[in-house]
């Protein structure tokens, strides 16, 4: 993580479906944000470790995502695949504050330059 | 010769050699007999049977879980019609027998049916006892004894009204939990201060009075009933203290009598029961009784268990083995309500010489009771936790002395050998003796010879070779123990398949308890089924939502959420993330405008792909999501709808040219096709279903591979199914032939619900048909017209709310969410 957080609003937490997920369009690519059933948010890249399968699309259960192409399970506290494969997605800083959702901007762009 | 003479042959041959047994009754206790006789000395004897019942032999036990709605009657069949044909019994259904003539060795039935026996068995049960309070005779009063009693309250249920129940022993408890669970209203009247006071104290009588309560059944104690008060049916029950309780329902369970009525008309001893010796003969040695009827050194009996040991005795007795003797033994009951646990064994009432040790953890809910004497065993009383009783029950058979293990005996065998064990190493611990089926009467022994001799694998096996566990099913768990033990990592539990690691219930158990507990949503679902995960997984959550839906046309509100994305933006997610379209062309028919609609649309959103599909119709691929919404807008104007290309349900029903152009065709195969799919579109099954019609055998539209087909003849139409070409390869079955068009769509209609209503989620119609029997399907759909009809309107009914275009309403608005993004940080990032 970058030394300074910089944290923007990308939008209300309302505005994700419980167990559900949406998208925020970044430079480096799509950033898929997910709501859980016990309304925690987690931001995780739109982008299944196994074959770059849109996670945002997949079907939330507890802090999980089952990827919609090939059923891979992600951890989205962690971005890795559970069970027997392997294989990690990039996790980002998200906080939830007066029922915004914030980003780590910073840590975004941080992402972008790694890329 | 003709036929006639030899048919005279045989049966002059039949009466040289062969006895005629006569049974009286076809209860639980001959039916075990019969089985034992045909198992020790087959073709010895005709049979027949006079059955007052119209039905075949069932299990009795089994009447509470039917009544619940947790099992069908033919779950709860012992010998279905194909076993009286197997052993050339002749059983007369609906037949009482009324009179037995002993000197011309007859028996008469009331449709005056004479029929002479060599041997005769009477097996006429119990009555229930109606206690003879005004009112009793009034419609709505009803026992609790035998399957028409059980749908006369399922018909009562089905208004929800008021039920009383009077008697608050295991039946009446088991009555009231039943008619709970069909939404009825329910109060239980009991005579005494404390429920089941002869098993239990009273604070563990409270206990038990809680957790009936905790049901939403009220129960009313020291409840002595004056009169039944109604006109033409019962409207209210009075009490002796002036209570006068409504009633649309009165259920008597307050105790049975042995029916020995017929055996004492016929000159035969009789006490309470009709008397028997060792042999299982009655005064006259020609005749036997067994079962509730008999009478045995004064007692009478009202458990299976000591039934079937008469059974087995008979059965000796019959086949020629005079040693065959009666020795009665204790007996064991459990209370068959799901979620209450309460066994008893042996002697349990309170005398001078006996000691009682007893524990108690109200907070637990438990209670555990052993009765004492001499350093025996010889009752035992457990609630809450019943997990022990099986070793309490060998200790109380045995009689074994346990003054060496007094101190820690009520905590059970995992104590006795001083630290605690697992279940199944408790299991593992048991004598070869322990009886594990009460029931049946099989012990550990017996098992575990079974499994390692017949190379038994699961628990179907071993309840076929063994019976264990195969009547009131209270055992299973201690049985699958056994198999794990006795197998070790060779057992894989395949009995029930779970649905998923959230739940140990299977798909069939699921659908059964969505409808026997009214559950309407997923999380009402997960919470009254125990579901182990917080929110499912990516397997339970689609079947979950397919099962509701197809359950609760019109009431249950679809949870996108727990589709695949397929099904949640009514597109094909394709490898790159980019979406396909398919729009429907109704039987394979287009026309210059769709044509046009479409080439239109894919220049607009510069769509890369355009094809023709396997299933013909055309396919847009490389959709980007965000155009998904203003693709499906044009299209609309066109005319078109989703193709559910995507979808668990209808996707295309292929068609031929038939008579429209073909010389060969013999019907508007066409024209039917795109009824077919005009009447069936939008509907959710449990995995694809894919139509056909052909206008002749020569089948262009390739119908004898597909889930359903038709393939038109001259004289009508000839309607296959269960068909496969995809991950297998299988020809169509058969289901029947029709003549007219109305009557293909009225089957077709009809065989789509059953499969909505028995399928499996994911299990596609070849499967589906090959689970349940091709014939089971045939008869339901084609032979039984009513039964036709029925699922027909259901799928009406059910079309009412699915035939809604999911392209329309999008378009339209809704799901705005799933092809927006939440933000868009380039412009900001560019910004930096
Ligand atoms: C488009 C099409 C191929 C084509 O270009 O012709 C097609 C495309 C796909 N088929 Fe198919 N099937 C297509 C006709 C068929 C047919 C032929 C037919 O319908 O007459 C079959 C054999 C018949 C059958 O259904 O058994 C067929 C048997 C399968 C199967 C194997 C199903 C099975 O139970 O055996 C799958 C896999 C599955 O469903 O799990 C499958 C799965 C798929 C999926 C959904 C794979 C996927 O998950 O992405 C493909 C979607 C592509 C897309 O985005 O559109 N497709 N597929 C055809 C669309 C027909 C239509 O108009 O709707
Ligand atoms: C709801 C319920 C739950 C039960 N639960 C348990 C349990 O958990 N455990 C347990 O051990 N036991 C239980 N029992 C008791 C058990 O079902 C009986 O002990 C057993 O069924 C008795 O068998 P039987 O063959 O003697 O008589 P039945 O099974 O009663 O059969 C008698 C048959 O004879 C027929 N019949 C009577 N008279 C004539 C005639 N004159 N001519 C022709 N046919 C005639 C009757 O119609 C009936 O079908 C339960 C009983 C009920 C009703
Ligand atoms: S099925 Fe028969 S009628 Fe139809 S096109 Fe083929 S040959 Fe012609
Ligand atoms: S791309 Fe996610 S499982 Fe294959």
């Amino acid at each position: 993580m970058t030394a300074k957080a910089k944290w923007v609003d990308i939008g209300a937490l309302d505005s994700i479906p419980v167990r559900g997920a949406r998208v925020v369009k970044t430079r480096a690519g799509c950033i898929a944000v997910f709501r859980t059933a016990e309304n925690e948010a987690f931001a995780i890249d739109d982008r299944c470790p196994h074959k770059q399968g849109p996670l945002s699309q997949g079907i939330v259960h507890g802090r999980a995502v089952t990827c919609p192409l090939h059923n891979w399970v992600i951890s989205l506290e962690t971005g890795a695949a559970t069970g027997a494969d392997k294989g990690q997605t990039k996790t980002y800083a998200l906080k939830i504050e007066g029922g915004r959702l914030l980003l780590d901007a910073a840590e975004v762009a941080a992402g972008k330059v790694a890329a | 010769m003709t036929m006639k003479s030899l048919e005279l042959v045989r049966s002059t041959k039949a009466t040289a050699h062969r006895q005629r047994l006569v049974v009286i009754g076809n209860g639980m206790a001959p039916g075990r007999a019969l089985d034992k006789l045909f198992e020790a000395a087959p073709g010895a004897y005709d049979v027949t049977i006079f059955n007052a019942e119209p039905r075949v032999n069932y299990d009795r036990i089994m009447l509470s879980p039917v009544l619940s709605g947790e099992k069908k009657f033919e779950q709860i069949v012992i010998h279905g019609d194909g076993w009286y044909v197997k052993h050339g019994v002749t059983l007369y259904k609906g037949s009482t027998v009324t009179a037995i003539d002993r000197t011309a060795k007859t028996v008469t039935s009331a449709r005056g049916i004479t029929v002479p026996y060599d041997k005769l068995m009477i097996a006429t049960g119990s009555l229930p006892i109606v206690i003879p309070v005004p009112g009793h005779k009034l419609a709505g009063v009803l026992s609790y004894r035998d399957l028409d009693d059980v749908e006369a309250m399922l018909l009562a249920a089905k208004s929800r009204g008021t039920a009383v129940v009077i008697g608050g022993g295991l039946l009446g408890l088991e009555a009231a939990a039943g008619l709970k669970d069909q939404g009825m209203d329910v109060t239980v009247l009991h005579l005494m201060p404390t429920l089941m006071e002869r098993q239990l104290d009273p604070a563990a009588g409270h206990l038990l009075q809680r957790a009936v309560e905790a049901r939403g059944i009220k129960v009313i104690t020291k409840a002595n009933t004056k009169a039944i008060l109604g006109e033409k049916k019962v409207e209210a029950v009075l009490l002796e203290d002036g209570t006068r309780l409504p009633a649309d329902l009165v259920i008597m369970a307050v105790g049975i009598r042995p029916n020995a009525g017929l055996a004492k008309d016929a000159g035969l001893d009789v006490g309470r029961g009709i008397q028997v010796g060792t042999d299982m003969r009655t005064s006259d040695p020609d005749i036997f009784a067994v079962g509730e009827c008999a009478e045995f050194a004064g007692q009478t009996y009202g458990l299976v268990a000591p039934l079937y040991e008469m059974a087995t005795v008979i059965a000796g007795q019959l086949a020629g083995d005079a040693s065959a003797t009666f020795t009665p033994s204790v007996t064991a009951t459990r209370l068959k309500v799901t979620g209450i646990n309460l066994f008893s064994a042996g002697d349990f009432a309170d005398a001078k010489d006996r000691e009682d040790i007893v524990l108690r953890d109200a907070t637990r809910g438990i209670y555990k009771r052993v009765v004492l004497k001499d350093n025996k065993v010889i009752g035992a009383v457990f609630y809450g936790d019943t997990t022990d009783g099986a070793w309490f029950f060998d200790l109380i058979k045995k009689g074994s002395d346990i003054t060496a293990m007094r101190e820690t005996l009520i905590f059970g065998p995992s104590y006795a050998g001083g630290s605690a064990l697992d279940p199944t190493a408790a299991v593992a611990a048991l004598p070869d003796e322990a009886e594990i089926c009460g029931c049946n009467g099989v012990c550990k022994g017996k098992i575990t010879t079974a499994i390692t001799q017949l190379g038994l694998k699961n628990l179907d096996d071993v309840r076929a070779h063994t019976k264990a566990s195969a009547s009131c099913g209270t055992c299973t768990g201690l049985v699958e123990q056994l198999i794990k033990v006795t197998l070790g990592d060779a057992y894989n539990p395949t009995a029930v398949q779970p649905m998923c690691a959230c739940t140990n219930l299977g798909h069939d158990d699921v659908r059964r308890l969505i409808v026997a507990k009214d559950l309407k949503s997923i999380p009402d679902l997960m919470q009254a089924l125990e579901w182990k995960t917080s929110c499912g997984c990516a397997k339970c959550r689609p079947a979950l939502n397919y099962y509701l839906v197809a359950t609760w046309p019109g009431e249950y509100a679809d949870d996108s959420q727990s589709r695949y994305i397929n099904e949640r933006v009514h597109a094909n997610i394709q490898k790159d993330g980019t979406y396909s379209v398919v729009p429907r062309m109704w039987g394979g028919m287009t026309s210059a405008k769709e044509l046009r609609a479409i080439a239109d649309v894919v220049e607009k959103f510069n769509i890369p792909s355009v094809k023709c599909t396997g299933g013909q119709r055309i396919d847009m691929l490389g959709v980007k999501k965000q155009d998904l919404p203003a693709v499906w807008a044009d299209l609309n104007k066109a005319g078109m709808v989703s193709g559910a290309a995507y979808a668990k349900g209808l996707r295309t029903v292929k068609t031929c040219v038939g008579t429209d152009w073909c010389r060969f065709g013999t019907q508007d195969s066409t024209g039917l096709g795109v009824k077919l799919e005009k009447f069936l579109w939008g509907s959710w099954t449990p995995a694809k279903l894919k139509l056909a019609v052909s206008g002749c055998p020569r089948n262009c539209a390739e119908a004898t591979c597909k889930d359903i087909g038709v393939i038109c003849v001259d004289s009508g139409y000839d309607i296959h199914f269960a068909g496969a070409a995809g991950l297998d390869i299988k020809g169509t079955e058969v289901l029947g032939h029709v003549a007219t068009e109305d009557e293909a769509i009225e089957v077709i209609a009809a065989l789509t619900q059953l499969y909505r209503e028995q399928g499996r989620y994911l299990e596609r119609v070849y499967k589906w048909a090959k689970r349940v029997g091709i014939d089971t399907v045939r008869q339901q759909v084609m032979d039984d017209v009513e039964r036709r009809k029925a699922l027909h309107g259901r799928f009406v009914y059910s079309q009412k709310f699915a035939q809604i275009d999911p392209w329309a309403e999008r378009a339209a608005g809704k799901d705005a969410h799933e092809f927006a993004p939440l933000a868009d940080l380039t412009f900001k990032e560019a910004a930096e």
